[in-house]
């Protein structure tokens, strides 16, 4: 038991380290509007699959270091993630058990909620209008989400068996 | 353990999720940005993470890193010969240009004076490069690999070989992040090269374009006039080109023209970039050490020597 939450231990910070990482990797500009928020989807998935390990202040503090990564308005990301965080373990129960499309269509719902919190942000900051593609990445995102899901539980699946074995 | 998490886990559990603990959240998420974007007083939480941003930085463009030295290694000779040329080219048609300016400013010195105007100090310019790390996209910032160790400071204008880029936000002792002009919170006051005319440029959140609002409609300003910085407002140094005007259209109240200007800098996130260090000269004493001259050339000691006609 110890060994397996040691592992998942493992995966978990690895993951919210990547999703971080990710976001900060050099694409060339024709590509940077369809980058998907990440660590969004990370939150995503460990509040769905392990809530113990994801609070809303986890979230939060997962926001904190990206705001600090990326220079955004420290709370920015702290802000989007709580609230993610929030409406993934309220509405969790019911999440879970649906089926994979219905899934990604709830998580596209969720990336698009983002991105209008975002924009309202920005608009109280003083930053510009969002342009067309700015609603491209939660498309992005949605397309990522079951290989994100797959690849998450299979690390945890087989970090697992190997410990075990 | 497990019994105790199925007790507290029914169907609809609060859990972690309660509705005042999001607002705590909400609210302390709110406090944060408010004071962040009001002031500087978290400059100190951003200094101390910059220990930790530098080398996250410098992990993430590693695969950039790899990749551009792979290309070098792979790369032919043929290849290089021909940038080779290309650049030898560039170098001599540079230096033509040089030698012509340099006579033309020989000139423009010698006005000067005769005018007794305050003259214009040379350029201190220090060769910054880009960290291949993208930041928040929809805020146009760079990370350079130049910070005060390298002497260099907040304010301070970024070019590159064609323009202004943008300027130094968030100086950290090894790197710098520099805000580009087409950030939607920038502003840059620019001058018309043909007419004299003074406008503001505001950057616009898109890469390949700048806004001059309220412009008057009697102003003479054409498609194709190219935009310097006027130097007003003391942060650029005037003269240094920064777009040209792409359209023109009369604004919403049509009582204004609004201008779009393409910039003149490649703003591409990535290569090399000149960090201009401010116009103040260090002048060398014979025995007293260096001094710094913040005001204009007037202020400087002069030997009189025999004084102008």
């Amino acid at each position: 038991m110890s060994t397996r939450n040691r592992v998942g231990g493992i995966v978990y910070a690895a993951s919210l380290v990547l999703s971080l990482l990710l976001g900060l990797v050099a694409l060339p500009a024709s590509l940077l509007p369809l980058k998907p928020f990440w660590p969004a989807l990370v939150v995503v998935y460990w509040a769905l699959e392990a809530p113990e390990k994801m609070s809303i202040g986890r979230a939060f503090l997962l926001g904190l270091a990206g705001d600090l990564l990326t220079g955004s308005l420290l709370g920015e990301q702290a802000l989007r993630l709580a609230i993610v965080a929030f409406i993934v373990l309220r509405l969790r129960a019911r999440m879970r058990f649906f089926p994979m499309l219905q899934q990604c269509l709830a998580i596209f719902a969720l990336l698009v909620n983002d991105r209008v919190v975002m924009l309202m942000i920005r608009a109280f900051s003083g930053g510009g209008m969002a342009e067309w593609q700015y609603w491209i990445a939660p498309a992005v995102g949605t397309l990522a989400w079951p290989w994100l899901f797959l690849a998450l539980d299979v690390a945890r699946q087989r970090g697992a068996r190997a410990r075990e074995a | 353990m497990a019994t105790s998490s199925q007790e507290s886990a029914p169907l609809f559990a609060e859990g972690g999720a309660g509705t005042l603990r999001l607002v705590a959240y909400l609210a302390l998420a709110i406090v944060l940005m408010v004071v962040d974007h009001r002031g500087q007083y978290l400059a100190a939480v951003r200094r101390a993470a910059g220990n930790i941003t530098g080398p996250v930085y410098w992990l993430v463009s590693a695969p950039v890193r790899i990749v551009r030295g792979a290309h070098a290694v792979v790369s032919d000779r043929g290849q290089l010969a021909d940038e080779n040329a290309v650049l030898r080219q560039q170098l001599l048609l540079a230096q033509a240009r040089l030698a012509r300016l340099g006579t033309v400013q020989e000139q423009n010195a010698r006005l000067r004076e005769l005018l007794d105007a305050k003259g214009r100090l040379a350029l201190k310019a220090q060769l910054a490069e880009l960290i291949d790390v993208d930041l928040d996209p929809f805020r146009h910032r760079i990370v350079l690999d130049v910070g005060s160790a390298d002497g260099v400071a907040q304010g301070q204008a970024v070019i590159d070989a064609h323009g202004v880029v943008g300027q130094l936000l968030e100086v950290q002792p090894d790197r710098s992040i520099a805000i580009l002009i087409t950030d939607a919170g920038h502003a840059i006051p620019v001058r018309v090269v043909r007419t004299g005319l003074r406008a503001i440029a505001y950057g616009t959140g898109e890469l390949a374009t700048l806004r001059l609002p309220h412009i008057p409609f009697s102003a003479d300003i054409r498609q194709g006039d190219e935009l310097v910085t006027s130097g007003l407002g003391g942060h650029f140094p005037a003269g240094l080109p920064v777009g040209v005007i792409r359209t023109l259209t009369p604004d919403d109240s049509a009582t204004f023209v609004l201008a779009l200007a393409t910039p003149a800098a490649g703003m591409s996130r990535s290569g090399e970039l000149l960090v201009l260090h401010d116009e103040r000269e260090t002048i060398e004493l014979p025995g007293q050490g260096s001094y710094e001259i913040v005001g204009p050339p007037e202020a400087l000691p002069v030997v009189p020597a025999g004084g102008m006609p």
